[in-house]
């Protein structure tokens, strides 16, 4: 078991003819990863690698049964990719592309779970299930099939924190990447609770960083409805105040979204905080056992 | 993208948002035709730089004459002007001078986006004029939200009845439920990320009016707002932080003595944190993005020694698609390229990193060599100081 992919999972690319689009298939490909199908407008009928390329998401669904895609389209053309998507009956959509406008996002999150699919990001590593299923750009080697879900708003933190996982022997069962971007598709709390219904996974590595109330709600969540362990990590301690947020967030959620306040809303929860970077693997083992 | 308040009127007037009458001066000639086109006995004016607490500062003043407007300008135009919010303060190319409005209250009205919900919201304060956070953190009933569709803008009426929560002058929530729809449409027409008027005041003859604004520009959608672009104004950013973006690079300066150079913007936030945890401070953020070449670390570490505060060097990259060999390569080459000459401590970790250790090692540059992170900022600290130690001898 995992949450949202696994071994069955069948999965398109949109972009794939791009540089880094095709470049991630085939490494998803070579993961083990069912990517039966690419889409790129004007490139039907070519192939990158052994996959092949459709026009459109609807044709690559119809002769593939895809359920899953992941999106490498350039930032100005991702709203229409990802509603594209949606019409086509791709339920999962994992959105990697960096620099969508905000506006995008919130009018692609309302379609989305208007139409009962789910978007992962943007600008986001993806989702992998260990040993079965990557979706994404993070590197396969370094996650290992075992016992912990991670949920993480950053990129090489997560491998980091995924490779302290695998060093200490308890892996991982899926790691999903939500993104950094101030309109998400996917939350802390949407995997939360998928996880909590996962029987493989026993326990969450929350890496949350500056910025929003996510960890907070996050941490009210976990004390209300989880039964199992949940760990977190909150990079930014050190981060100068208003650099990458304007007073926008902080008025809408009456915090500040410091750091300082993320820990210590976690730890008034009951969730141990982990606050050494080069301790989580160790940390982690502690708590399971 | 944030822009100034003069441009920020510029298309609160495009969009039928009140405002007083107003006019720019670049110079005292042009402060005091300035003046005279206002045609009143007194004047505010204004200096146009991209920060809060300009007031408190000297930079908003009731002036009562054209000789005061040009002296004033004369005074400021070229100058650095700074502020306790922005203290390394900017140099003042333009002042604004408007109407002095008689201010009857102070309110404070706003558009942002609400990250919880994922959709843009109408913030509504009769509380304005003050810093808003403290409003927000003291009293969070004391905001009125209002969150909508970007495709379907909110109607007045429904504002209306909201903003009369408040504001029991019937025609005053008219009003103001009117500024707040063309505000609405102002933020989802042209991408903003932030939209802010404090403050939106109550002046004579009961009429509202917008007396300060301030947008910022989503930079993701810029692509398709040309006149939005065009209001860039090159002079607000740093200096460093315009140069690293050229190379892909982001760069915050911060006030420590360790340098960083980290691939992804959340491992080098947990960096600079693990940095402090061993007792150290970091000089800045500098994130390579997921790759990291030879050009880049170069780059970066040319940004970094701008900074004379700069003891010691800690580059921190998790190898995943780019190899730890290829990254150990760039690091040597970029060292010996600029004579690096203060310490530099590198941990790697990731694909091929026996290899990319190996190649530091062999390299007869005096590169430490660390293998967590937490060797690493402690051996950062350490170095720092010493090299401190030794050149303050």
């Amino acid at each position: 078991m995992s949450i949202l992919v696994d071994a069955s999972t069948k999965v398109i690319c949109q972009g794939i003819t791009g540089k880094a689009g095709s470049f991630h298939a085939l490494q998803c490909l070579e993961y083990g990863t069912r990517l039966v199908a690419g889409v790129t407008p004007k490139k039907g009928g070519t192939t990158v690698g052994t996959i092949p390329v459709y026009d459109t998401v609807g044709e690559a669904v119809a002769k593939t049964g895809a359920t899953a895609s992941m999106v490498y389209v350039p930032a100005p053309f991702a709203l229409g990719a990802i509603l594209e998507a949606v019409d086509a009956g791709i339920r999962l959509i994992i959105v990697i592309t960096e620099g969508i406008p905000t506006l995008d996002m919130v009018k692609a999150v309302e379609y989305a779970s208007a139409k009962g699919a789910r978007i992962i990001g943007p600008n986001c590593p993806g989702i992998i299930t260990s040993g079965s299923c990557k979706i994404g750009i993070m590197p396969g080697y370094i996650h290992q099939k075992g016992r912990v879900g991670v949920i993480s708003r950053s990129g090489t933190l997560t491998y980091e924190a995924v490779w302290q996982l695998t060093q200490v022997g308890l892996g991982q069962t899926t790691c999903i990447g939500i993104g950094g971007d101030p309109v998400i598709g996917t939350g802390f709390i949407d995997a939360l609770g998928m996880f909590e219904k996962d029987p493989e996974t026993e326990a969450v590595l929350m890496i949350g960083e500056i910025g929003g109330s996510q960890e907070e709600e996050a941490a009210r969540y976990i004390r209300a409805k989880m039964k199992k362990k949940v760990a977190a990590f909150i990079a930014g301690t050190t981060a100068p105040k208003g650099k990458r947020m304007g007073h926008a967030g902080a008025i809408v959620s009456g915090a500040k979204g410091t750091a300082q306040e993320k820990i210590a809303t976690l730890q008034e929860n009951g969730i141990h905080v982990v606050r050494d970077l080069s301790r989580i693997g160790a940390e982690m083992k502690e708590l399971v056992g | 993208m944030k822009t100034h308040e003069y441009q920020a009127r510029d298309l609160f007037a495009a969009y039928g948002i009140p405002t007083s009458k107003g006019a720019l001066a670049r110079t005292p000639e042009e402060a005091r035709s300035a003046f005279a086109s206002i045609g009143q006995a007194h004047c505010m004016w204004k200096v146009q730089v991209q920060m809060g607490g300009r007031g408190k500062a000297g930079g908003v003043r009731r002036i009562s004459s054209a000789d005061e407007a040009a002296r004033l300008t004369a005074e400021y135009i070229g100058k650095t002007f700074s502020t306790y919010q922005s203290p390394e303060g900017k140099t003042v190319r333009a002042v604004l001078l408007t109407e002095d409005k008689p201010i009857l209250a102070e309110y404070y009205l706003g558009a942002t986006i609400d990250r919880s919900s994922g959709l843009p919201v109408l913030l509504f304060s009769k509380q304005g004029g003050v810093d808003i956070e403290e409003v927000a953190a003291k009293d969070p009933e004391a905001i009125l939200k209002h969150r909508f569709s970007p495709g379907a803008l909110p109607a007045a009426a429904d504002l209306r009845s909201l903003v009369g929560r408040q504001i029991s002058d019937a025609s005053q929530a008219a009003q103001i439920a009117d500024i707040a729809t063309r505000l609405a449409r102002l933020f989802v027409e042209k991408d903003a990320a932030l939209v802010e008027v404090n403050p939106l005041a109550l002046s004579e003859g009961n009429t509202i009016l917008a007396l300060d604004a301030k947008i910022v520009f989503d930079d993701n959608a810029l692509f398709r707002h040309a006149d939005i672009a065009a209001l860039k104004d090159p002079e607000e950013d740093d200096e460093r932080e315009r140069k690293a973006k050229a190379f892909g690079l982001s760069y915050v300066s911060m006030n420590g003595n360790i340098g960083c150079l980290v691939n992804g913007a959340g491992l080098a936030m947990a960096t600079m944190d693990m940095i402090k945890l061993a007792g150290g401070e970091p000089a800045n953020f500098l994130d390579v993005g997921g790759g990291a070449t030879a050009d880049q670390v170069r780059e970066g570490f040319k940004i970094i020694l701008q900074d004379d505060r700069v003891q010691a060097i800690l580059v921190n990259i998790f190898g995943g698609i780019m190899k730890c060999d290829v990254i150990a390569e760039g690091v040597i080459q970029a060292s010996r390229e600029i004579s690096l000459s203060v310490p530099l401590i590198v941990r790697l970790e990731g694909t091929r990193v026996q290899e990319g250790r190996k190649l530091l090692e062999q390299s007869g540059l005096r590169i430490a060599s660390c293998k967590s992170i937490q060797e690493a900022a402690q051996t950062a600290v350490r170095q720092a100081r010493e090299h401190a130690d030794v050149h303050s001898r």
